[in-house]
This record gives structure tokens, C-alpha cells and sequence, in this order.
């Protein structure tokens, strides 16, 4: 023990002064998160599946069995409404699981500040790790359902083409866009805590006004118009051309994913920054 | 080697204060002057619905009330240095100004290097995950390099004495037992602060000994400042060298522990 101790002690850099420093023991402050993020996803995913039977095939079966349901209750309700649907779990499944995504990691990284609160009264850390691990635990549980995903496209031999090279950009920007949604709530949620409950009707209405399981065509008029100011539908509008409709996103489809990640991400960033420093004296 | 406890020839009862640093030691913690002013009008809000009756009512008027008022106090490297006062006096406003947690509302605060705060229970540990996954998550929130914590692991472990427990959910400890581990992880190394609350009095009194020995070998190394908040007196008389005594806000006295201990154990007199 003795020996480690003095390698350890060799191995520090000498200060300026001459004392030695436990510098070789800490990250700095710029690698820090890195760790700290992976730390807090491995938590969550382990506290997720621990003491449960099936474990992580949960992830891939719960979207599954979303779409069973939906597909018998709707492949009848939406017979004859659209005729461009090729494959209409196929279309169901992927509508989900994009939404799916944004709402967990929005409620999740909501309340992540709070529920880390007692951690923020005493050690310094970069408060938006919290939102943001929950955003990135989100992803981790979105790329397990795309497990489900794909079994759903061999049952149909659904071979996907060459524009499935779209779909990192597409999860890149959905991600933007659900970690500044995830920083503005977060925030937001410290000082009123009625965010939380009104995050969860409008959740439920977004749920609605997007076209998860239903076909856009049905829509009036200017609801099909107003749906271009939905991200969600844009997002998912974007996972389906390329992988259901098997064709290019499109040049304004990717613009307008791009906007509305970045206009997101910024007020996220900024509501965000500008209050962090007060977040202590709410929690 | 600083992690046994028979390599360690005195016991935790005797005076166990470092020497005084030299005059040309570096200041570490830099506390200028510090105000900190909590608005108490606009803090009871929790919910949109209050928040606009109060606007609508012309209620969020400030409300002011004073926790620190104008502290200044100096601490060196290698001093260990103690807070005391009676509760709410506002000691733990000062540690999470030192911290770095907590905004001071006039004057700055300059800390030099690393801070180990002892984390309480409950805040840096998740109850479901064992010892084990707690020590890397902890670790990492500490700032702690990955590769670090797996060559010190075991030192982590042998001086928390917790060997045959390392794969329990940390649910079943008792408080004491995550004491121990909280207070192994935050002393591993050698920080530049070590931020010692009242976590101590948890353990059993073994363990506090054996605690209060690591605590004097951080201090003796000469690089590590020790920032002791207790309202064990005897503990603070035992460890630290300069204690400021902060009373309702204000500084009401600076210097050598045994001047000012006297005073502040007059107090109830």
C-alpha cells in the first residue's frame, strides 16, 4: 500500500511552488461532465430494469405492444382515409417512439433539478448536466426501441434504403431540440412548480394535435396548415419519409428541424443560464 | 498508507490542532466582505396562482433579510479553520458561499483549488444502487478522475471497513455505515478544502476517531485547509486553529481557537 501511495504521490505534477498538488486525482472542470453524465445514465438505466424479469427487453416491447394495440384499433378507423400509408404499424411505431422520446426526456428532465436538489445545496456542479443526462437517457432507451423498429420491418421485409443514413441527423436534432426544451422546463419548473402538472395536459394535447396514429389528410384545412408550426410532426414526418416512405427528407423538412432544435436550444440555453444561480435559494 | 489506522501513533482524543502556518502561506479561502440577503417576500411562492395574486395585490414588494452581514475573514493552506455560532446564525450560508453553491449578494468570495465537501446523506448516493455503484457515482460528482477512483478503490473500501458489504443496495446500511463510505470517497485524496459538516457525528466513535485522524493527517500534510462547521465545541477546540464566530449574521469574533471558544461558550452564562 505503501509503494501505491508514493507512485501516486510521484505521479503529481509539482506545483509552481514547489508543493505537490492531488491534481492527477480530479478532472478538470471541462472533462468533469463528461463523467459525471455517464455516471448519471448508467444510474438511471440500472435503477430502471433492476428487479425486473425481462430487464431491457421492456425497451423494445413496450413500443411493441403500443403499436399492437393501436394498429387493431385504428388499422379500421383509418381504412380508406389515406391511401399513402404503405405500412401502417410501420407508420404507427415510428410516430410513437419519436414522441415517446420527447415526452420522457421532458418530464423527466422537468423535475431534475428539484430531485437533485439536496446534491446543488452542496457540491459544485454544472447545474445543466441534470436536464441533460435525462435527455441523454431518454435517447438510450429511444435506441432500444428502435430494436422493435426493426423487428417490425423484417416481419414486413420493410428493407430500408439508402436514406437511412438520414437517420443520425434526425436523432441529432430531435435531441436539440428535446434538451432545450428539457433546460427551459427544468428552470421554469424551480420557480413555479405548476409547470410540472401543466406540462403533463400539455403532453396529453400534443399527443393528440400530432399525427401519431392518424393520418394528417384526415385534418381540416387549416389544421394541415398548422401543423408546419408542430416540431413534433416535423420530427416525425422526418424518421417516416426515410424510413417508411423510404425517400429524401427533402431540403425545407431538414431546414425547419433544424430551426425549430435551434431556436429551442437557445431559449432553453438562455432561460436556463439566466437563472441557474437562483435555482439554490428555490430548492 | 493514510488510510490505515495503526500507522497513526495518536489518539483521537488529545489536542490535535495544526501548526500555525507561516505567514507567507498562500490564502486559500478569500471570504471579502460578504453579504448575503435572501428577499423572504418573494420566496414563498410556489405556484403561478400565488405568484400573480401577489403581483395583482402589489405584494412582491422586497422583503429583505440579512443571513451574512459584511464577513471577511482569511483562510491559509494548511489551517484548519472553524465556524461556529448558534443555530441559524447562518454558518451553512457561509460554507455554500465558500462551496461555491451560493451566490454572495455584496462583496466576493476567492477559493483556490479543489473542494471536497463531506456529502450528507442521501444527497450524492442513490439508496437503490450498492456501495459499490455509489462509490463511482459519488466519485464522479466529486470531480474525481474515473481511473482514480479504480486504483483507490480498495483504499475506499478499507477504510470505510464496509469489504463484505460492497455489493449490498446502500437501502440496507445504516446511516452510520454510509456515513463511513461518504467520508472515505470525500478524503481519498488530498483536496485543496476540505469541507468537514456536522456528517461526523454520525458514525459510531470509532469511526469519528478514526475520521478526526484522517482529518489531522489532511491538515498535518500542510496542503489540505480543513473548514470545520460543528456545534461540537469540543471538536472545534480539538481540531481547528483560527474559528470565526458568526452570530445572526455577523462576524462577532476572529481569531485563535481557544479566545474565541471561551467567549462563545460564555454565551449561555
Amino acid at each position: 500500500m505503501s509503494s501505491e501511495t508514493e507512485t501516486q504521490d510521484a505521479r503529481r505534477p509539482a506545483a509552481a511552488d514547489g508543493r505537490k498538488t492531488g491534481s492527477d486525482a480530479w478532472y478538470s472542470p471541462a472533462k468533469r461532465d463528461r463523467f459525471i453524465l455517464k455516471q448519471l445514465v448508467t444510474k438511471d438505466f440500472k435503477l430502471k430494469y433492476r428487479r425486473s424479469a425481462l430487464g431491457v427487453a421492456w425497451s423494445v416491447l413496450n413500443p411493441l405492444l403500443m403499436m399492437i394495440v393501436l394498429a387493431i384499433v385504428f388499422t379500421n378507423v383509418m381504412r380508406g382515409a389515406d391511401d399513402t400509408i404503405p405500412n401502417f404499424p410501420l407508420y404507427l411505431i415510428l410516430g410513437n417512439t419519436a414522441f415517446q422520446l420527447m415526452s420522457d426526456s421532458t418530464s423527466q428532465g422537468m423535475s431534475s433539478i428539484i430531485v437533485a436538489a439536496s446534491l446543488l445545496k452542496k457540491v459544485k456542479i454544472n447545474r445543466y448536466v441534470f436536464p441533460v443526462q435525462k435527455v441523454l437517457f431518454a435517447v438510450v432507451n429511444y435506441a432500444f426501441s428502435m430494436i422493435a423498429v426493426a423487428l417490425v420491418m423484417v416481419f414486413y421485409q420493410w428493407t430500408p434504403t439508402v436514406f437511412l443514413l438520414y437517420f443520425p441527423l434526425f436523432l441529432l436534432l430531435l435531441t436539440i431540440f428535446c434538451i432545450g426544451l428539457s433546460l427551459f422546463l427544468s428552470a421554469a419548473s424551480v420557480f413555479f412548480r405548476d409547470v410540472m402538472h401543466l406540462w403533463s395536459v400539455v403532453l396529453t394535447a400534443w399527443t393528440y394535435v400530432t399525427p401519431l396514429f392518424y393520418s394528417v389528410n384526415i385534418l381540416p384545412d387549416w389544421m394541415q396548415k398548422a401543423e408546419v408550426f408542430n416540431p413534433m410532426y416535423l420530427y416525425v414526418l422526418f424518421v417516416r419519409r426515410i424510413l417508411l416512405w423510404r425517400m429524401a427528407p427533402g431540403f425545407t423538412l431538414i431546414a425547419q428541424c433544424t430551426v425549430c432544435a435551434l431556436v429551442s436550444l437557445a431559449i432553453g440555453y438562455f432561460v436556463f443560464h439566466k437563472n441557474e444561480h437562483k435555482f439554490i435559494l428555490y430548492i | 498508507m493514510p488510510l490505515t489506522s495503526d500507522n497513526v501513533g495518536e489518539k483521537g482524543s488529545g489536542l490535535m490542532r495544526p501548526d500555525i502556518p507561516s505567514a507567507d502561506a498562500e490564502t486559500i479561502v478569500d471570504v471579502d466582505d460578504v453579504s448575503m440577503v435572501f428577499n423572504i417576500a418573494s420566496e414563498q411562492f410556489n405556484s403561478l396562482k400565488e405568484y400573480f395574486i401577489a403581483l395583482a395585490r402589489h405584494e412582491l414588494k422586497f422583503k429583505e433579510f440579512r443571513a451574512l452581514d459584511h464577513i471577511s475573514f482569511q483562510v491559509k493552506r494548511g489551517e484548519a479553520f472553524g465556524l461556529v455560532g448558534t443555530n441559524g446564525s447562518g454558518k451553512s450560508t457561509m460554507l455554500k458561499i465558500i462551496a461555491g453553491v451560493l451566490e454572495a449578494s455584496e462583496g466576493s468570495c476567492s477559493v483556490k483549488g479543489t473542494i471536497a465537501p463531506l456529502i450528507e446523506l442521501g444527497a450524492g448516493f442513490d439508496m437503490e444502487l450498492t456501495a459499490k455503484e455509489n462509490i463511482y457515482l459519488n466519485g464522479s460528482l466529486l470531480g474525481y478522475r474515473r481511473e482514480f477512483i479504480d486504483e483507490h478503490f480498495q483504499d475506499i473500501i478499507d477504510f470505510a471497513e464496509l469489504q463484505e458489504f460492497m455489493d449490498m443496495p446502500l437501502k440496507n446500511y445504516s446511516s452510520g455505515m454510509v456515513a463511513r463510505i461518504a467520508f472515505s470517497i470525500a478524503t481519498i485524496t488530498e483536496p485543496d478544502i476540505l469541507i468537514v459538516d456536522e456528517t461526523l457525528s454520525v458514525g459510531d466513535f470509532l469511526f469519528q476517531e478514526k475520521c478526526e485522524r484522517r482529518i489531522k493527517e489532511l491538515v498535518d500534510s500542510d496542503n489540505v485547509t480543513v473548514l470545520l462547521v460543528s456545534h461540537s465545541i469540543e471538536l472545534v477546540e480539538r481540531m481547528c486553529d483560527r474559528v470565526c464566530w458568526i452570530e445572526k449574521g455577523k462576524e462577532r469574533m476572529l481569531g485563535p481557537t481557544d479566545e474565541v471558544c471561551e467567549a462563545y461558550k460564555n454565551l449561555g452564562r
